[in-house]
């Protein structure tokens, strides 16, 4: 009962968060300057009148508003002024597996690097192998993915010829978009391990199952590890959406189709309806995403199940 | 804890781009060696298989003739739809026939008659009929379509009229098709030009009974121009088109000319970033690419057969001056500024793409229309006009600002020529402010600023095209710009027939432009990009319209792999 209602209350804050970030976008998009229509040759005022027209554009804003709730509930988010002739749900239908993917298969790349990293560093904790590993994941985490990116693909892509640099049909260019997220995430994570092993590797219950004489690689593996790995997990949550949502660059550099490239270039084209579309499914993500990790959490770590 | 390392900060990480480049080069030197070792790369494929891989810029807003107006979305549309005229693949000077077979005017080029080849055909058979392009431009036209690039057609008689909704019956628009393969074009004003300009993308026909099953004729964002549901007449026909991936057209069964088509189709690739497009070519992924970053050009041009190709575009970038405030409203202050900025030195160590400096406004075309020479550096009448412009020195000049949208190569040449004014003028408050593209737009639109970077590509071969824009009230003026003198022999210039004479007024329209400076121009475009030796057939082309059935695929390779 008690986790029930622990549940259906945290649904109710999402679902408010989620109409907050819906309004404040809606309102933002349209508080932006410029508009949808203007174009690198002037288009004559009467057809931008007559394109507003055409979009609803014309109404008072709060009308627009209600119609376009109204529609969101019934699941249409409108059609993309960016990319005429498709809607936005279509738009968000094609690039959302891409980013999934990629996303995906970067957390998959990240905790298979980034947790034995950081066990690894915590178990030899202040050797000349532990600095020299954590000075390496600073290096990822102060390398932006601009810069992993394009080296990637110079040296896996061009160099190597293990992988194509760019294009999506047929191309394994998406490889490397995901090592690039992957090996970026990587150094978080294994940081983020090591700092927990640690933690847990000098509280009594360690000490106790040490001096029971249980093997070293027993006591990390079996006693430790279990309660090392909760911030990681913790932290999935963000991380895969960021990772689904923010592979912006990786895109780019890599000529990907997914939701990243639509994010940021609805908003530089004023495409107001994919704007919302893509900002609406990102809060979902997010939203969706720390709610299935506050669950998992708790199953990893009976504490946070008791002292709620 | 006590951190066994200094954090590193982000500036030491951040790479040395000038290394980056010399790196890239010698890459680019090492993978041209060794890749006749690799694979058969997916452009050995393409060739062989007769299929296009062409780079093509950012992802078309759309694939509907009447609604786009990037030269990115023109290109495709370029491969599936055909107009009365097209392009020929060698000069744009000349016309092919398309549609029509052969086309003739009135004595003062007032009237057009085309006449329709009878065996043209749309993708589903069905024939190409003069009524199809009165469909067509009834559609562009139309005030509920609200087409962006609606004003190409403004050359009929009541197009614009037609457009504005002043008048509601098409009929009275000067566009009538005779019989089924007869059109007769009335337009608004003599145009000797005009096969040229009804080769632009405004003028292709659409298929009614395509665009009606998917919503009404004004309707601007229906199914129809998705693959499988789009009918067209050109060469090729949609078949794919997946967002930010790929557009891939291929042949048309039905197209008149088929058996003339060299290549079996074409995949546009979206690439946004020119970097990336750079490094799909390297990869043999492309054929062709849409740009090249400035960067590489000098390590491409030391190659051997190079595949960098640098041509001449019809294409102006200037700076706009508002003319409706201080300081920039003195025509003497405008002049001082046009001449203290050394043009030469912005192309050669700035742009880098072999850029000519702009002596005038309107490019220059070979065999037609040569603009007054009058704009170079010059630093002693710099001074003295700023002088007459009543500043005693540069120091006196008051704040003004340049506003460029956001991009590197933009804020470069906006830097050098900061520097120059302060250098030649003295003017030490000269400032640089980025925009973001759209709000850019609206700051130009709204004539809110001082000085604004500009750029302008021709839509056909005639300096109208250029010269058309500075008269009294053009939406594409936005500088305050207007001069009776100007407009007026503008609109003498439209009453010749004779090429020369007309040019002569032009010309005349034009130095009063270049007199006073509402413009400063800089240099003339360039199409800097990179070209697979296995392309045949690709020319230099001023539009830069390449007609896609003339161009021909064949494997380079072959002596090279026979000789190893």
């Amino acid at each position: 009962m008690e986790t029930l209602r622990y549940v259906v209350s945290r649904f109710v804050q999402s679902l408010f968060a989620l109409l907050c970030i819906i309004t404040i976008t809606f309102f933002l998009a349209r508080l932006a300057p410029g508009g949808p229509f203007l174009d690198e040759k002037a288009v004559p005022e009467h057809l931008i009148e007559q394109m507003k027209r055409n979009y609803g554009f014309d109404k008072p804003l709060p009308v627009q508003y209600g119609l376009y709730l109204g529609r969101l509930v019934r699941g249409d988010l409108g059609p993309s002024l960016g990319n005429k002739g498709f809607t936005v749900n279509e738009v968000i239908a094609e690039g959302f597996p891409v980013s999934f993917m990629l996303g995906i298969s970067g957390l998959v790349i990240a905790l298979l690097v980034g947790v034995p990293v950081g066990v690894f560093a915590a178990a030899n904790r202040n050797t000349a192998v532990d600095y020299s590993l954590m000075a390496f994941t600073m290096l990822g985490i102060c390398l932006p993915t601009f810069v992993i990116a394009p080296l990637l693909g110079e040296i896996l892509g061009l160099k190597l010829g293990w992988f194509d640099v760019a294009l999506w049909e047929n191309s394994s260019a998406w490889v490397l978009g995901a090592l690039t997220l992957g090996l970026y995430y990587s150094a978080y994570i294994a940081r983020l391990t090591r700092g927990s092993m640690l933690d847990v590797l000098s509280q009594d219950f360690i000490r106790t199952a040490r001096a029971k004489g249980v093997p070293p690689g027993k006591v990390l593996f079996k006693h430790a590890f279990r309660g090392g790995i909760t911030p990681v997990v913790a932290y999935l949550g963000p991380a895969l959406a960021g990772l689904i949502g923010g592979s912006f660059v990786v895109e780019t550099v890599f000529g990907l189709p997914g939701l990243g490239q639509h994010f940021i270039k609805a908003a530089t084209n004023r495409d107001y309806w994919l704007i919302n579309g893509t900002v609406t499914v990102f809060a979902v993500l997010i939203l969706v995403m720390n709610f299935l990790v506050d669950i998992l959490q708790g199953w990893l770590d009976p504490r946070t199940r008791s002292n709620k | 804890m006590p951190r066994p390392f200094p954090q590193p900060t982000r500036e030491g990480y951040l790479p040395d781009l000038t290394l980056f480049s010399l790196r890239g080069f010698l890459i680019v030197a090492l993978l041209f060696s060794v890749s006749s070792c690799r694979d058969e790369s997916k452009v050995d494929i393409a060739t062989r298989e007769k299929i296009l891989l062409l780079g093509n810029g950012g992802e078309p807003k759309a694939l509907d003739p009447h609604i786009v107006s990037s030269v990115g979305d023109a290109n495709i549309l370029r491969s599936t739809f055909e107009g009365l005229v097209t392009y020929h693949p060698e000069n744009d000077m000349l016309h092919e026939p398309g549609v029509a077979e052969r086309w003739e005017a009135n004595a003062d080029f007032s009237e057009w008659r085309f006449f329709l080849r009878k065996n043209a055909k749309w993708s589903n058979g069905d024939p190409v009929t003069a009524h199809d392009f009165v469909y067509s431009f009834h559609r562009i036209l139309h005030p509920k379509m609200a087409a962006p690039y609606a004003s190409m057609l403004y050359f009929l008689k009541n197009g614009e009229a037609f457009n504005k909704g002043e008048i509601d019956d098409f009929a009275r628009v000067g566009v009538k098709a005779v019989n089924d393969f007869e059109l007769l074009c009335t337009l608004d004003r003599p145009a000797p030009y005009f096969p040229d300009v009804v080769k632009h993308t405004t003028w292709l026909p659409v298929h009614r009974g395509n665009i009606e099953k998917f919503g009404a004729m004004t309707d601007s964002y229906t199914e129809w121009q998705k693959p499988g549901n789009q009918i067209s007449n050109g060469a090729f026909m949609l078949t794919d088109w997946r967002i930010n991936a790929q557009i891939k057209v291929r042949r048309n069964p039905h197209y008149w000319d088929a058996a003339n088509v060299k290549p079996n189709g074409i995949n546009f690739y979206p690439i946004d970033n020119n970097f990336t497009e750079e490094k799909a070519f390297r990869n043999g992924l492309i054929h062709y690419t849409y740009t090249t970053p400035e960067n590489l050009i000098e390590d491409y041009k030391k190659m051997e057969n190079t595949p960098l190709r640098i041509e001449t575009y019809n294409g102006s970038y200037f700076y706009r001056c508002n003319v409706t405030q201080a300081p920039t409203d003195n025509a003497d202050f405008r002049r001082a500024l046009a001449y203290s900025v050394n043009q030469e030195v912005i192309v050669k160590y700035v742009t880098r793409g072999g850029q000519q400096p702009a002596y005038a406004f309107t490019p220059p075309s070979e065999d037609g229309y040569h603009p007054p020479d009058v704009i170079h550096y010059d630093p002693d009448k710099a001074l003295e006009y700023l002088e007459k412009a009543g500043y005693a020195s540069g120091a006196d000049v008051p704040e003004f600002t340049i506003i460029l949208n956001t991009s590197e190569a933009h804020k470069s040449v906006a830097v050098a020529i900061q520097d120059m004014w302060k250098k030649t003028l003295g003017i030490k408050n000269v400032k640089i402010e980025n925009q973001e593209w759209k709000v850019f737009q609206q700051t130009v639109l709204d004539i809110n600023y001082d000085v604004a970077r500009a750029g302008w590509i021709g839509d056909y071969v005639d300096p109208t095209t250029f010269l058309g824009m500075w008269v009294t009230g053009d939406s594409n003026n936005n500088t305050g710009w207007s001069n009776p003198d100007y407009d007026r022999l503008l609109r003498e210039s439209s009453l010749l027939s004779d090429p020369a004479q007309r040019y002569a007024k032009l010309a005349e329209a034009e130095s009063i432009l270049l007199d006073q400076v509402p413009v400063l121009p800089l240099y003339w475009y360039t199409r800097v990009y990179l070209l697979h030796p296995d392309v045949k057939n690709w020319n230099p082309l001023l539009l830069d319209n390449h007609p896609y059935k003339h161009i021909d695929l064949q494997s380079s390779k072959t002596v090279k792999e026979g000789a190893q």
